[in-house]
């Protein structure tokens, strides 16, 4: 390939882009605003701003192609296949943007009078029906703001009741070791501390080193199922039994929910509590990280602690409980956020869960399942991979493959950048070697999977037969090559600055 | 199913070279006792058409702010919101991407977060800023915390000025930390006490400005007051707007300004998703919580971005992690840099100038409401009115709605065991108003009182 | 003046009654690139076995562990601003504390030189 260098530093399509305060031109304006008008005095007691704030002025066709222009140097799941094991970068249907847009919907401000947002606590009150039928739970908090958010919602109404039982003194919990980071750093939220339980050579807890775990201080475990290895925790009913004779709570972590839902009532495995999260078993945008929601379906036992606010059905229509004396039995351990929730999201994933239907919801888990064996029966051969199957949502690889090669994981992935793929994750769960963890989803087609396949199979034998430094360089095609952490991370500059961030 | 893309061909082809011989038995490893063998029984999935009248059908069971005369403020603001915003914010590069964990592809997202943190230190005069939290409530809860862990000291103290929905995610969130959260009485006249509260066991300092009930302080001498005895001063903003025209709290001494970012560019939303802002001094950027994002250079040396300082978070030291928060509020906190790089430093003075003038002008007309009377002594664009002795503000706020008014909202909705606050109204202005809304405000409270 | 080595990847060299302590070369490459060093203040009362200062690289973070109980007499201050110093001179200028022991009888506990280099043969 002839190497092109331009007088611009743009390369065709891809177009160099300052920051923001590089730009602009003091006085212009990109949007235009009424004249204040005359008043007689001001109100802000003596406390005017004295200092220019120090924004860029820039016209609306300048923005425009501003961010179009950094839109241009992102991968979404638009663009192409997104494996990201854990993540779930399935299909994001545009509907559900539509009927958040809907004025009706989105100009509501959460503190209008009751008997004008009818329609809104609607939308909480039949997303927390399928949330709950689907699960089989009888209660839900809805509004946990992410999936760590929602697990420490979880933990919060388990200590609630612990503490109005008499059990204060349950302050340990149990976490695999394969678990995602937010387990323990939630547990030490909560006051708790952590005791991590090994993992079988089958990728499984280890049910034996468990049950010997379990005490009169255990508050709780914590188990993601299906779990961090996309395997499903086959022994769950008899921890979810033993967890339960201790006295102790069963917290599973719902990150891996999309691979079960409607094939599987959480219900039946013996979970206490649960976290749901909506963008990713509902399909709601990840929006570049965020904002998510993360429901968190509660047991019998656990549902009077759930949080203010919740909606529940009154005399004259749909209330919104507030305050704790305004529902007779609730003892909510608190407020975990302003306001009622993750509204925007319950809109987009209630739109998402309508078109699904429970026929449909079942029909993506079973098409998610079957899409992640695939990779895991195409792949086996020339990856290797950590556990037999069958997997559930994601199949995981590790770095035994690479064994001699030169190559590490990472720059395996960073290939595939160029191959025009996004990576699959690395390094977690941390429970096996150099980790590829690949979750297809059920909105890739076979055209798409085998498209990846011959890829991945191609770069696996050009690993073993060729220089590792191919791959070192690797991704050469992108608006940047591989960045320096290092860099970042020792002399850290996390803000523009007049004249300090120049390009280097 | 149109999400789907399968046919029965396709499956069959797959659980051929899988070797399987159904998909059912792909779930061999769930316990038989919990697999169910059909759909849950719930309604069957709808074509759009139909998904959209079940939703037209609950928006219509609303009052859109857009429909009415609208004061409502109390955290969130109603604010015009350029097109150009939404219209970008659906770009599927930025919609449909991930955390940029792989900053080859994802230079889009993290240039705007670097910007992002950028503006939030301008706006706030602060030196350094995280890529967002979940919202205002959320980081101030998160503030206090760290102030602990910075100072080493267990007393926090929250003023009456603070947004109640802070206060108590704030003291939801300490509940188990070993902090001690000392919550004073609501604030509706700006007179309460604080320079003797601190003291050497403080950690904190929690205050709003402008406060909850609209009254602006300056902050210089309370910062000066906390650094004495080795505490910090935190300050929320709940209406960033306000920064285009007071002064910000980091000149006048805050440690760390936490706000709810929501005004600028993302609507009401009905609350939610909000935008958690977080900024700090650059010398305690390692207690911090949240993503950050940093400037760095590539293999070429030229100039992008990457997330960094991440060993302070969750993925990496676990139980010891400055927080357990994983997400950021990332399209939250494009909306916002969007539409503030719309408004510049001139748009952005302009719309605060423009929202004061609106509320100036509402406690004029309100002269005419028989003994209403504004009690803050000073305020931006939202500020509490005293109906009158006997009046009870929430009784008036279903009255006003019955006429097709949102006007407000009562104290009392926060405070039910304040009876003294019965008769305050939180009352907003902003740029979306009229000269008619305004009048049909008075007017329709004359007939109510 | 001895050096010894603990099974956590420190070293203690001694002189007298002070140590200087840092982190071996062994540890510096398992992790990478150092970004960050904390170190205690002076005076500081520390343990055996207990967390004394903190090392983090791009994507990890470790405790440094006190090979022996004592107060710190000084911390590494150059590390702050040149945190590469624990890759390039792990057992020179990329020191992390000195400390005067409280306790010396604990060294008879570490490893020597010796002792140490077949641990760390045993590990790989």
């Amino acid at each position: 390939m002839v190497e092109i260098t331009t007088f611009s530093g743009n390369r065709g399509l891809h177009l160099e882009e300052p920051l923001i305060f590089e730009q602009g031109c003091p006085g212009r304006v990109g949007t235009d605003i009424d004249d204040a008008g005359p008043i007689d005095e001001d109100r802000l007691g003596g406390l005017a701003r004295k200092d220019a704030i120090g924004l860029p002025d820039l016209s609306e066709p300048q923005v425009v192609r501003h961010y179009t222009r950094l839109s241009q140097k992102n991968y979404g799941i638009d663009s192409g296949f997104y494996p990201l094991g854990s993540c779930t970068m399935k299909h994001n249907p545009r509907l559900s943007e539509k009927m958040a847009r809907l004025p009706g919907l989105a100009d509501l401000h959460p503190f209008q009078p009751k008997s004008t947002v009818q329609g809104a606590l609607s939308v909480i009150d039949l997303l927390a029906h399928w949330l709950k039928g689907l699960t089989g739970m009888p209660a839900v908090a809805m509004s946990p703001a992410a999936g760590a958010h929602g697990e420490w919602c979880g933990l919060m109404a388990i200590r609630a009741y612990h503490d109005d039982h008499g059990e204060s003194h349950r302050t340990r919990v149990l976490v695999p070791e394969s678990a995602h980071g937010t387990n323990p750093a939630t547990a030490a939220m909560c006051g708790y501390t952590v005791d991590p339980v090994p993992a079988t050579d089958r990728g499984r807890v280890d049910v034996a080193a468990l049950k010997a775990k379990l005490g009169p201080d255990v508050a709780c475990i914590m188990v993601t199922n299906p779990n961090t290895c996309g395997l499903f925790e086959d022994e769950i009913i008899e921890i979810a039994r033993a967890t339960h004779e201790a006295g102790a709570f069963f917290y599973c972590d719902g990150a891996n929910y999309n691979a079960i839902v409607g094939r599987v009532k959480v219900a039946d495995l013996g979970v206490d509590a649960m976290h749901i999260n909506l963008h990713k078993t509902f399909s709601t945008p990840h929006g570049g990280g965020g904002p998510g929601a993360g429901p968190t379906v509660l047991s019998e036992k656990l549902a009077a602690y759930a949080p203010l606010p919740f909606v529940v059905h009154g005399a004259n229509g749909l209330e919104l409980v507030e305050h704790a004396e305004q529902a007779p039995g609730a003892k909510p351990f608190g407020r975990v956020k302003g306001y009622h929730g993750q509204f925007g999201v319950f809109v987009r994933a209630l739109a998402y869960i309508l078109s699904m239907g429970s026929d449909g919801l079942r029909q993506a888990s079973s098409d998610a399942v079957l899409n992640a064996n695939y990779l895991l029966a195409s792949l086996k051969d020339v990856l290797s991979a950590s556990f037999d199957g069958p997997c559930m949502h994601e199949c995981l690889f590790d770095d035994r493959f690479l064994k001699d090669t030169g190559v590490t994981t990472l720059d395996f992935a960073k290939m595939l950048i160029d191959e025009g793929f996004h990576p699959m994750t690395m390094y977690f769960p941390l429970v096996v070697h150099g980790a590829l963890l690949m979750e297809p989803t059920e909105t890739e087609s076979k055209e798409t999977l085998d498209g990846f396949i011959k890829v991945v199979r191609a770069l696996a034998a050009k690993a073993k037969n060729s220089d590792a430094d191919d791959f070192k360089a690797a991704p050469r095609l992108t608006p940047r090559r591989r960045l320096d952490e290092t860099l970042a991370a020792r002399q850290p500059v996390l803000r523009w600055k007049h004249g300090a961030n120049a390009e280097g | 199913m149109r999400y789907l893309p399968h046919t029965d061909a396709d499956r069959r082809a797959m659980l051929a070279a899988i070797g399987a011989k159904d998909v059912d038995s792909l779930f061999k490893d769930v316990p038989a006792a919990a697999r169910l063998d059909q759909p849950v029984d719930l309604p069957a999935g709808l074509s759009e058409m139909a998904v959209e009248r079940a939703f037209t059908r609950m928006a219509g069971q609303n009052l859109s702010a857009g429909c009415a005369p609208f004061f409502i403020g109390a955290g969130i603001y109603r604010h015009h919101v350029p097109a150009t915003v939404d219209q970008l914010l659906t770009r599927g590069e930025f919609l449909t991407s991930y955390t940029p964990y792989q900053p080859e592809v994802s230079q889009g997202t993290l240039q705007y977060l670097f910007e992002f943190q950028t503006q939030v230190c301008l706006l706030t005069g602060m030196e350094v800023a995280n890529a967002s939290m979940y919202d205002g409530a959320t980081a101030c809860a998160e503030a206090a915390v760290m102030a602990a862990r910075v100072t080493r000291k267990k007393k926090i103290i929250l003023s009456g000025s603070l947004h109640p929905h802070y206060v108590e995610t704030t003291e939801t969130v300490t509940k188990h930390l070993g902090l001690e959260v000392e919550s004073l009485s609501p604030d509706p006249f700006g007179l309460e006490d604080l320079m003797g509260r601190v003291d050497s066991q403080t950690a904190c300092l929690v205050v709003q400005n402008p406060g909850f009930f609209g009254g602006i302080r300056d902050l210089t001498q309370l910062a000066d007051a906390c650094h004495e005895v080795g505490a910090l001063l935190v300050v929320a903003v709940a209406e960033p707007v306000s920064l285009g025209l007071i002064t910000p709290p980091g000149a006048m001494g805050a440690d760390i300004v936490v706000g709810e970012g929501q005004s600028l560019g993302m609507g009401l939303q009905f609350g939610g998703p909000g935008l958690g802002l977080f900024a700090t001094r650059d010398k305690y950027v390692r207690q911090m919580p949240g993503r950050l994002c940093g400037q760095t250079v590539d293999q070429d040396g030229k100039r992008g971005f990457v997330l960094t300082l991440s060993t302070r978070e969750q993925h990496i030291r676990r139980e010891k992690a400055t927080s357990n928060i994983c997400t950021n509020s990332g399209l939250c906190a494009l909306a916002f840099t969007m539409h503030l790089s719309l408004l510049g430093e001139t748009g952005l003075t302009r719309l605060a100038k423009l929202n004061h003038a609106q509320a100036v002008r509402l406690e004029q007309a309100l002269r005419q409401v028989k003994g209403a009377k504004v009690i803050s002594q000073s305020y931006f664009n939202e500020f509490s009115l005293y109906l009158g002795d006997d009046v009870d503000a929430a009784d008036v706020v279903e009255k006003l709605a019955a006429k097709g008014i949102l006007g407000g909202v009562a104290a009392s909705r926060f405070y039910p065991h304040w009876p003294e606050l019965r008769p305050v109204l939180l009352l907003a202005a902003t740029e979306t108003n009229t000269q008619d809304d305004m009048e049909a405000l008075v007017s329709a409270l004359n007939e109510v009182l | 003046m001895s050096m010894y080595f603990t099974k956590d990847h420190e070293w203690i060299s001694v002189e007298g009654s002070v140590g200087t302590v840092g982190i071996t070369d062994y540890a510096q490459k398992a992790l990478g690139d150092i970004v960050y060093a904390e170190v205690p203040e002076k005076g500081r009362k520390v343990t055996k076995g207990g967390d004394a200062a903190v090392v983090e690289s791009v994507k990890a973070a470790s405790e440094v562990y006190s090979p022996v109980s004592g107060t710190v007499t000084a911390g590494n201050d150059a590390l702050a601003g040149q945190p590469a110093l624990v890759n390039e001179s792990p057992e020179g200028d990329g020191w992390f504390f000195k400390l005067e022991l409280s306790n010396p009888a604990e060294l008879e506990e570490l490893m020597d030189r010796a002792a140490y280099d077949d641990y760390v043969a045993g590990l790989e």
